[in-house]
């Protein structure tokens, strides 16, 4: 993969606003995303954060604004779209394993369908993936089988083997018991780490201070405040995120 | 017994129509139901109004009107099929509105997040259906599916009034050169149409227990 000129960003959004009906959800969102960096949304129920997750992959359309992924604007539909998609992971709330098919072809299946890999390398490569995330003996059982932790982790390797340039992920801990929560974090920790181009919607503080480089903060559709994590979490600069924050942080 | 030796002959050419047309029949509402569950889950909306107007159409016209369409419209446009085929084609694409309806509330049941997963790997529209949504909707509609079946099988019944020599089509025959034999005329038949329809329930109650997915 050849180097591009340092100084631009691998994802960008440049006025973006939606609307879902009346509702203006996300408005006017300016924000780029360098490589290796990892960024971190949080913002009350309701603000957004999802929804501008979704417009990464176009999972949502939007309705003005532009969105570069490495250079290149999302088309609008059909195979270009797809093929973009496939170099953008996704890591839902809800997992959403694929329930027919057992973990290993979970992860397999892209690259053997989009990727067009062979079934022995894509198989090679899932079980060390899943291996990494720590569910390998597991390859075999269907998603309803594994604890949320486990299936998480198994999404997780799933939007790995695309080899993605960017993550996103939108409250993976949100659907787990406090007990699993860590062992998803360990794995997102060590992927950021690792240099992974991340968005991360998350109320994990401890995961946001570790690994993130940037705090992005999200308001009624709109972003109020970027920050590096410790300027946010000890000095954040509007009243909202000061709002918001001691809500958070007493209970 | 004299009856069913001098009417064996008979009677298993039309348990044979019966059989050929439900199978021919059923292989057609398959492909084509599935097509037009396909068109209406579509993001084109040209597709979905189309087959939107065809399940609405065949589902709530009789099917004798089917067969008047197709054995006596079609050559109206010179386009001539014999009765058999008129039978199978009749059949087959009324029965594939009730395939496509019970195929959609199938993709409706498989919940939105496996698409979108799919979708999020790289999968296009066709391959999502193909791969993660279909396999799955097929599974929870193992029973319904199964309920068009046999209620088709029994449909066919229709072709005897248009000149194919089915199970039905026995019955005045029969009836008329054997008047003393009525109950056993009909017995045959029935026996005929349960040859086909039991076995098809325990079929589909097997498929039904060997597919079920892990939720
Ligand atoms: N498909 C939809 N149709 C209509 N309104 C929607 C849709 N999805 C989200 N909304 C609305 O858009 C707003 C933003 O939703 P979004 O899910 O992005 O918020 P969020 O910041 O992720 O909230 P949460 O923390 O609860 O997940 C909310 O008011 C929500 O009700
Ligand atoms: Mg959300």
């Amino acid at each position: 993969m050849t180097e591009r000129p340092t100084g631009e960003p691998l994802v960008r959004l440049s006025g973006v606003n939606k609307w879902y009906g009346e509702l203006h959800v996300l408005q006017d969102i300016d924000l780029s995303i360098d490589r290796g960096e990892v960024v971190v949304v949080i913002g009350p129920s309701g603000s957004g954060k999802s929804t501008l997750c979704r417009t990464i992959n176009r999972l949502e359309a939007i309705e003005s604004g532009e969105i570069t992924i490495d250079g290149q604007r999302l088309p609008e539909e059909g195979k270009e779209l797809a093929r973009l998609r496939a170099d953008v992971g996704m890591v839902f709330q809800s997992f959403n394993l694929f329930a027919h098919k057992t973990i290993l072809e979970n992860v397999t299946l892209g690259p053997i369908k989009v990727r067009k890999q062979s079934k022995a390398d894509a198989e090679k490569r899932a079980r060390e993936l899943l291996d990494r995330v720590g569910v390998g003996h597991q390859a075999d059982k269907v998603p309803a089988q594994l604890s949320g932790g486990q299936q998480q982790r198994v999404a997780i390797a799933r939007a790995l083997a695309m080899d993605p340039k960017v993550m996103l992920f939108d409250e993976p801990t949100s659907a787990l018991d406090p007990e699993m929560i860590n062992e998803v974090l360990d794995v997102m920790t060590s992927l950021a780490r690792d240099g992974m181009t991340m968005v991360v919607v998350t109320h994990e503080m401890g995961f946001a201070r570790r690994a993130a480089n940037r705090v992005v903060f999200m308001d009624a559709g709109r972003i109020v405040e970027s920050a590096v994590p410790e300027t946010f979490f000890t000095a954040p600069s509007s009243e909202r995120a000061k709002d918001f924050l001691s809500k958070i942080l007493n209970h | 017994m004299q009856f069913f030796t001098d009417n064996f002959p008979l009677l298993r050419d039309a348990f044979l129509t019966t059989l050929g047309l439900s199978l021919l029949a059923g292989l057609l509402a398959l492909v084509l139901g599935t097509v037009l569950a396909a068109m209406r889950v579509s993001p084109i909306p040209p597709l979905r109004g189309l087959a939107t107007f065809y399940v609405e159409t065949f589902r709530n016209t009789p099917l004798t009107v089917v067969f008047f369409f197709i054995i006596f419209g079609l050559p109206q446009i010179d386009f001539v099929v014999s009765f058999f085929v008129g039978a199978v084609v009749s059949v087959g694409m009324y029965t594939a509105a009730f395939v496509a309806e019970a195929l959609r509330s199938g993709i409706n049941a498989v919940g939105p997040g496996q698409a979108e997963a799919a979708r999020a790997i790289g999968l296009t529209f066709g391959q999502s259906l193909r791969e993660i949504v279909l396999p799955q909707a097929f599974r929870t509609v193992v029973p319904p599916l199964g309920n068009v079946w046999i209620a088709m099988v029994k449909n066919t019944s229709i072709a005897a009034g248009f000149a194919t020599t089915e199970l039905a089509a026995t019955l005045p025959r029969l009836a008329n050169a054997n008047a003393g034999d009525i109950l056993l005329i009909l017995l045959a038949v029935v026996v005929g149409y349960m040859l086909i329809t039991v076995p098809s329930a325990y079929g589909i109650h097997r498929i039904e227990r060997r597919v079920a997915i892990l939720r």
